[in-house]
């Protein structure tokens, strides 16, 4: 049972300065050891409109951005318009109230209203109320004072002595006043003594292509994966990676191909839009027979959607991508450590195989935050470049000319880096013979034609045995299987605890994330067993149900789907298997109540 | 062209093979696999030879070249030469050959399609890569027409031209590409015909030699579908800049040649410069260390500390 279960939420217009305090939170509890869950809900706009971080953090592992609230500050009177009265007994919410006037609360709710002219009157600027804003909510939580100091010291540091002090008394000010003024929580902040780390999936995206060794980089900004183009930008000299923005998404990959055939591990993401502009590459990728890893991160669609917002709209997009047959591997990571992870195993994969991969990731886990534990980011991964001639300087003598498309068994045939002497050859995206000449032009075998697709489509068999089978989690024996894929594993086994303790309701999950191919077998073998299945997805179309229809003939019990824009909450899907249960519903459809 | 097995294999079996140690290249250690597949008469074998033999005079071996083209009667350059080659997507050739250019700088690397390929469907990657001014050269056969689909309308086909796509004559102004790429900041400039075969051999010995982004655009008849620009069209009235008194580094008259056609149309070398680095030469990663194809991989353990101390 966890000590401390603690939400935080920052609410303002875009451009009031949100990301900072969140920040400085964030590194806080991590600091402190304590698990760590963010997620921001923003908006398409650079100033003006809405942003609500919810920061949640406990001594338990932290699965989802959870269903309450503990602290609000509000940094504009929007903020308290749209969510002072679904603040709950026994919580807080912060506000300057020289700019800002609280609605009516509930009952029990800690109206913490501080007058910035009043505790900071020789201080100009905007940034004032966020400062003393976070010095209260660190007193409210028993954080001592010196742990702001530090940090603020080291902020302003660049800025000079006299910044510093500034800052520092603003904070003190605030700090002291709701020592005096406000009820504090009752708890102190822990501390484990052990810190952890905190990133956001792009990042751990990023993070993992740089283990992977990834020497090329492309990108086109495209919200909501421009943060893996950002930590690439940022670590590109440190690390001697190559990172270019394109002119278009069809340039990224094509490019990204360019360099992946002379020999770089090369990885570039986008998002739905974008990747639909990459998809004719993509196929050509596979036909060519050049291993490179592309990244999806889903943002709502269809079309430009709503580029600030989640969803899990885009796995037949990446199924279907490209025209015709080929192989493919296509993962969706279930939580953002596995972000970091996924990374190595596929370029391994991807290089092996020779063929494209494809990482559908969601702007919940790409733009999300979680605290992971430092020992787990391991860089040391296993490095397999797959049958590579021309690699490490020793070249096999050529016997009778050299066949890039060679029909082998495992359909995967060596490939000569660019530059290797005695080893010319063309690859070629239409189709061609072994030796890479095209068969399409002259006179197209029939024979040959069906050869070369059996030999590249080949290679999947080889793939499956690989990957590891998806398990069930939680208990065997369960009133309900939900089955989810990618970003919805935290929510889930979240809501799994809720049903058990609060409602006497036994589930598990089985969370898929190795997509194509897929563990067919053992998916069956574990649905079989299934007294109810419910699959929970962030769509309007049940896309993964689809799917799994189409590869195993198994029908859902029912369905729980949300496309509203944000992510699941712990007590949506709850509400929903208790509506599945008692037979109201076989689709359920959660409504946001938080109008963030 | 033969299509019999024997005589493929017999081919085949010669290519993949060295030159012995010390001796020169010539021509026949560039020569493909296949023979080319384009109509007899077609102005490209000219782009052929002189690309080989261009390469035969810059003393490069196969292996240290490659060529990457689109999708086009043209585009099928890579599979008629030994080297290097990717035969990509339609319109794609300048970004995958940005793509191997950076990865592997020691390559040459050559960009080779047609004007559909190039300046229709390729337009967005043209002008980037002139501007980037990516130390390759890009080859393109300019026939005026569509030709592996037939016969439409191309980007560079003359107003009022009839096609297939434009049977009452096209009402769209063509695209000038000599002055959109000396716009555009492409380093070397250069328009061929392939009817002087030795003129192009030196202007494309030119742009590999130059360390840039060197565009030759080579008129190069179709005598299938373009009944219009023929050889006939050409050889009287193109006219070399070198004979002309045309001074490559003044950008305004490179401009102004660039607009001229009609009873004159001059080819040769219209614009280039010295002064400007390639993208490579930009780029600090590749400051040291050599190729970044050929670097080992992996981050050291230091590395990995001071990339999670970021996260704390």
């Amino acid at each position: 049972m966890s000590k401390v279960d603690l939400s935080i939420a920052i609410g303002g217009a875009a451009g009031q300065g949100i990301a900072t305090p969140g920040d400085i939170l964030a590194r806080i509890f991590v600091r402190r050891g304590l698990h760590l869950n963010a997620y921001n809900a923003y908006q398409s706009i650079v100033r003006g409109g809405h942003i609500f971080l919810t920061l949640r953090t406990s001594d338990a592992p932290v699965l989802s951005f959870g269903d309450k609230l503990d602290i609000l500050i509000t940094l504009n009177q929007d903020t308290m318009d749209r969510h002072l009265q679904l603040m709950k007994h026994g919580s807080s919410v912060l506000y300057n109230k020289d700019k800002i006037k609280p609605t009516t609360a509930a009952d029990g709710v800690e109206l913490c209203g501080f007058s910035v002219k009043e505790l900071a009157p020789a201080v100009k600027g905007d940034l004032v109320q966020n400062t003393i804003a976070l010095a209260a909510v660190l007193r409210l939580i028993g954080v001592e004072f010196k742990i702001l100091e530090d940090i603020l010291t080291l902020q302003f540091k660049r800025k000079g002595a006299a910044v510093v002090a500034e800052n520092v008394g603003v904070a003190r000010a605030g700090y002291d006043y709701a020592a005096a003024h406000f009820k504090a929580l009752p708890f102190s902040l822990p501390d484990t003594g052990k810190p952890l780390a905190f990133f956001e999936g792009n990042q751990a995206l990023a993070m993992g292509g740089a283990a992977a060794g990834v020497r090329f980089y492309c990108a086109y900004p495209m919200s909501p994966s421009s943060g893996v183009l950002h930590w690439m930008a940022r670590h590109a000299q440190q690390l001697g990676i190559m990172v270019r923005q394109v002119e278009d998404e069809i340039g990224v990959m094509n490019m990204a191909i360019g360099a992946a055939h002379a020999g770089c591990r090369t990885m570039c993401a986008t998002s739905g839009g974008g990747f639909a502009l990459m998809t004719e590459a993509l196929g050509s990728a596979a036909m060519m027979e050049i291993p490179v890893v592309c990244i999806d991160v889903q943002r709502a669609g269809p079309a430009t959607g709503v580029p600030t917002k989640t969803e899990q709209g885009d796995l037949w997009q990446v199924m279907g991508a490209g025209q015709g047959d080929y192989p493919r591997i296509i993962v969706t990571p279930t939580n953002i450590p596995d972000c970091f992870k996924t990374v190595p195993q596929l370029f391994n994969l991807v290089d092996k195989f020779q063929c494209p991969g494809v990482i559908i990731s969601d702007l919940l886990l790409s733009e999300g935050r979680s605290s992971v534990d430092p020992a787990e980011l391991d860089f040391n991964v296993p490095i397999d470049r797959g049958e590579v001639i021309g690699l490490n300087g020793s070249v096999p003598p050529v016997n009778g000319g050299y066949n890039r498309y060679q029909v082998t068994d495992t359909g995967i045939s060596p490939r000569a880096l660019p530059g290797t002497a005695g080893y010319t050859h063309v690859v070629a995206t239409d189709e061609h013979d072994e030796d890479g000449v095209l068969i399409s032009d002259e006179f197209t075998n029939p024979h040959k034609r069906q050869a070369m697709h059996e030999k590249r489509m080949r290679k999947m068999v080889a793939i499956l045995p690989l990957l590891d089978a998806p398990k069930l989690f939680g208990p065997q024996e369960a009133q309900v299987t939900l089955v989810g894929w990618g970003s919805t594993e935290g929510v889930i086994r979240e809501a799994m605890e809720k049903l058990a303790n609060e409602e006497g309701i036994v589930a598990n999950n089985l969370q898929i994330k190795w997509m194509v191919p897929l563990h067919v077998d053992a998916i069956m073998a574990i649905v079989s067993k299934a007294k109810k299945v419910v699959i929970v997805e962030n769509n309007y179309s049940g896309q993964f149900a689809r799917y799994l229809r189409s590869e195993t003939s198994i029908v859902a019990d029912a369905h729980i789907r949300k496309y509203d824009g944000e992510p699941f909450m712990p007590h949506h899907i709850v509400d929903g298997v208790k509506k599945i249960l008692v037979g109201t519903t076989q689709k359920y459809v959660p409504v946001h109540e938080i109008m963030v | 062209m033969s299509v019999d097995i024997v005589d493929i294999e017999a081919r085949i079996s010669k290519t993949g093979q060295q030159p012995p140690a010390g001796s020169p290249v010539t021509v026949k250690d560039f020569k493909g696999k296949v023979d080319p597949d384009w109509c007899p008469g077609c102005g490209d074998f000219g782009i052929l030879v002189a690309l080989k033999q261009a390469l035969v005079e810059l003393s490069l071996q196969p292996h240290q070249v490659m060529v990457i083209s689109g999708i086009g009667c043209s585009s099928n350059i890579p599979g008629f030469i030994n080297s290097y080659g990717m035969h990509t997507l339609h319109g794609r050739a300048l970004a995958v050959a940005t793509g191997a250019q950076l990865a592997n700088h020691e390559l040459k690397i050559i960009a080779a399609g047609g004007d559909g390929d190039g300046y229709g469907i390729g337009g967005n990657h043209f002008v980037h890569s002139m501007r980037r001014n990516v130390d390759l050269t890009y080859i393109v056969m300019n026939n005026q027409i569509y030709g592996l689909t037939t016969g439409q309308v191309s980007p560079t086909s003359t107003k009022g031209m009839k096609t297939k796509s434009t049977p009452a004559g096209s009402v769209e102004n063509s695209i000038n590409p000599i002055t959109l790429a000396i716009a555009a900041g492409a380093t070397y400039v250069a328009r061929g015909y392939t009817g002087q075969v030795k003129h192009l051999v030196e202007l494309i010995k030119g742009g590999i030699q130059h360390r840039g982004f060197s565009l030759i655009d080579a008129f190069s008849p179709c005598v299938t579908f373009n009944l219009d620009n023929t050889h006939e069209f050409f050889k009287h009235r193109t006219k070399k800049l070198e004979d002309l008194g045309h001074d490559p580094s003044n950008f305004a008259a490179a401009m102004e040649r660039g607009y001229e056609w009609g009873d004159e149309i001059p080819i040769g070398l219209f614009w280039k410069r010295n002064d400007l680095p390639s993208l490579d030469q930009l780029e600090q990663v590749l400051d040291e260390g050599g190729p970044l194809a050929r670097r080992p991989l992996g981050v050291s353990p230091e590395v990995a500390r001071s990339l999670i101390r970021e996260l704390m």
